[in-house]
């Protein structure tokens, strides 16, 4: 592997972290099955290409891509709390909509972001370091940035009140907990983070594309499952470093997989890995819990 | 890099087992296409027997790296990385999204977009004739004057052309603003017909029943892959259906005038010798096919009530069903 693809993973790894963490408080927290990401991730890029298009700086353009990922993570979870949908049939629904949304926004299905003023160009510019590592940096310091956010959230009233919701509704009710608020803020900012996952994708690549999200949340849940079965997900601190570090593995995985000629693995067979690396990784804690349990 | 750095490179991945067992005098071609796909994968064949018939034949003095990103953008993105870090003599890049994210990864590296309708909205060149920097390639855009003329010599009083498309294909919309463009102060008109994915080709195909005079496919991805429900509807209701690609004669359309994906490739290998050969990419315009193919199906134009004019039958380079 050379260095440009090693950075590369990794750099793709830190967009995909802040992907699953997004995904760990649906789904871990909140115990919510949410496709949205497959659109606020798109949506994020779309609405972040479209503002640097217009001229916005482009730090701007990141957070407002943000709240328009936010805004739908909030629709998906308005239709589950109080319309009654079922949350995993509300959030197919909103992830179907933003396909139109998204396509709305841009104008046209590819938005072309090269040569423009992204949050990488400064740094670029001013920073004498190979043109690969700026990204790596830039990310890195993003999603610690996030991370350290996601862990005082957690730890505060509102987000232990979160986890209440997410591990006992009923309980959480009893307590005075406004669990359905819980839920709308949960996924509000959980498609915000992938929103901005897509911000950033979109302009490390190069443009924003409606095609773009297909596959988001099978990724995410590969390294947020991954990460998990590396790290011992027993505190909320190592459940996210979890993250990060499963999205980082599954990418180097593929730029392993992308160099694999020596075993005969082919391009076509990355499906077949990703598939293969999500089981094993569901597989393999509670082999080791069993295995434990023998020694013992 | 300099060629002792890519000469490093290679030797340290040889080392470690992970490369490509490439000898580093001989040059490297990487070729990366979006999506495995029959026009995608002829573009992919048309480049190599290009470059092989032009004497780089593979594994004797040239070596070739091939990955597809099966739709997954993330994974283009790792691909064009990997490209960059190998750092090939020619990287040459299949479809739109593929050449945005190799444009984006690579510094210095002589890039060859292949198939991508509008190169100067993707923003990988500014100007089609004189691309500057690093980039060139071929576009797979229609010429719709001629293509507006095959119609209305087979159906001579079209004025309204209905199409289906998907609107989340790039290049299709690029073509459809381009056709009402074209259409633009002539007695045609352009009725379009969204279908976001093949399922709803065939209700987006009925929509235009009694809207549009004849239907015309362009190159899309989406619409093609389940063209069957567009040919159906047409012969059910007496529309004639014409496509951009020849490759959808013999599914049952009455005639296209295109070319061959396959051709595209064999373009975009000159380009690829001409940069071996020691070019600068910057220097070679975007190519695009002057050789267009008439293909006719007068089986499938009886179908949809029309008669093929003899004089028409006669300039087709290949007649279906014969």
């Amino acid at each position: 592997m050379s260095e440009i693809a090693f950075y590369g993973a990794v750099e793709t790894g830190f967009i995909y972290g802040l992907v699953a963490f997004g995904i760990y408080l649906s789904f871990r927290v909140l115990d919510f099955p949410d496709l949205t990401v497959d659109g606020s991730f798109p949506l994020g890029a779309a609405v972040a290409a479209v503002c640097i298009m217009n001229g916005w700086n482009p730090w701007l353009a990141t957070f407002m891509a943000i709240f328009a990922g936010m805004a739908a993570g909030a629709v998906t979870a308005f239709l589950n709390v109080k319309l009654g949908i079922l949350n995993l049939l509300a959030s197919i629904l909103v992830m179907t909509a933003l396909y139109s949304v998204n396509l709305r926004i841009m104008g046209r299905p590819n938005v072309a972001l090269l040569g423009e003023d992204t949050i990488l160009t400064a740094w670029e510019n001013n920073l004498s370091l190979p043109y690969f590592v700026v990204p790596v940096l830039l990310f890195a310091m993003v999603a610690l940035v996030a991370f350290l956010a996601m862990w005082w959230f957690m730890k505060s009233e509102t987000g232990l009140a979160m986890r209440a919701t997410g591990a006992n509704p009923s309980m959480a009710r009893a307590q005075g907990i406004a669990t359905g608020f819980m839920i709308i803020l949960g996924i509000a900012i959980a498609n915000g983070l992938v929103a901005l996952a897509g911000a950033l994708f979109a302009q490390s690549q190069g443009s924003a594309d409606v095609t773009m999200g297909v596959g988001v949340i099978v990724i995410g849940l590969a390294s947020l499952i991954g990460g998990e079965a590396m790290v011992m997900p027993k505190t909320v601190v190592r459940a996210l470093i979890g993250c990060i570090v499963g999205a980082i593995i599954y990418r180097l995985a593929i730029a392993l997989a992308l160099n694999a000629d020596f075993i005969g693995l082919e391009a076509q067979d990355l499906n077949l890995i990703t598939a293969a690396l999500v089981t094993l990784a569901i597989v393999l804690p509670n082999m080791r819990n069993k295995l434990r349990l023998k020694i013992r | 890099m300099t060629s002792l750095g890519k000469k490093m490179v290679l030797a340290a991945a040889v080392a470690l087992g992970l490369g490509t067992a490439v000898a580093a005098d001989q040059p490297v071609v990487a070729i990366t296409q979006i999506v495995a796909h029959p026009a995608l994968d002829a573009v992919h064949k048309g480049v190599v027997d290009e470059l092989t018939d032009q004497g780089y034949v593979d594994g004797k003095n040239i070596a070739y790296m091939h990955e597809s990103a099966q739709g997954d953008t993330g994974i283009a993105a790792q691909i064009a990385k990997k490209f960059a870090g190998d750092n090939p003599d020619v990287i040459v890049a299949i479809a739109t999204p593929s050449a945005q994210s190799v444009a984006a990864a690579v510094r210095g590296i002589p890039v060859v977009f292949s198939a991508v309708t509008d190169p100067v909205e993707a923003k990988l060149v500014k100007d089609l004739d004189k691309p500057g920097k690093n980039i060139t390639g071929v576009t797979d855009a229609i010429a719709l004057d001629k293509q507006v003329e095959m119609i209305q010599q087979i159906v001579p009083d079209a004025k309204k052309i209905g199409t289906v498309y998907n609107p989340g294909e790039a290049n299709s919309v690029a073509t459809n603003e381009k056709i009402k463009a074209f259409f633009e102060g002539k007695d045609l008109e352009l009725i379009e017909a969204p279908a976001t994915k093949s399922s709803e080709v065939l209700a987006a195909a009925r929509s235009l029943v009694g809207k549009a005079d004849v239907i015309y496919i362009t190159l899309d991805n989406t619409v093609v892959s389940a063209l069957e429900g567009v040919v159906q509807v047409g012969e059910q209701n007496d529309i004639p259906v014409f496509a951009a690609d020849t490759g959808s004669v013999e599914r049952g359309v009455v005639a296209a005038l295109g070319f061959d994906y396959y051709d595209v490739g064999r373009e975009t290998g000159k380009q690829v010798v001409e940069i071996l050969k020691g070019k600068n990419p910057g220097d070679i315009p975007v190519g695009q096919l002057e050789q267009l193919n008439l293909f006719i199906n007068p089986g499938a134009a009886e179908k949809m009530g029309i008669t093929i004019p003899q004089e028409v039958i006669d300039s087709a380079a290949e007649v279906i069903g014969q």
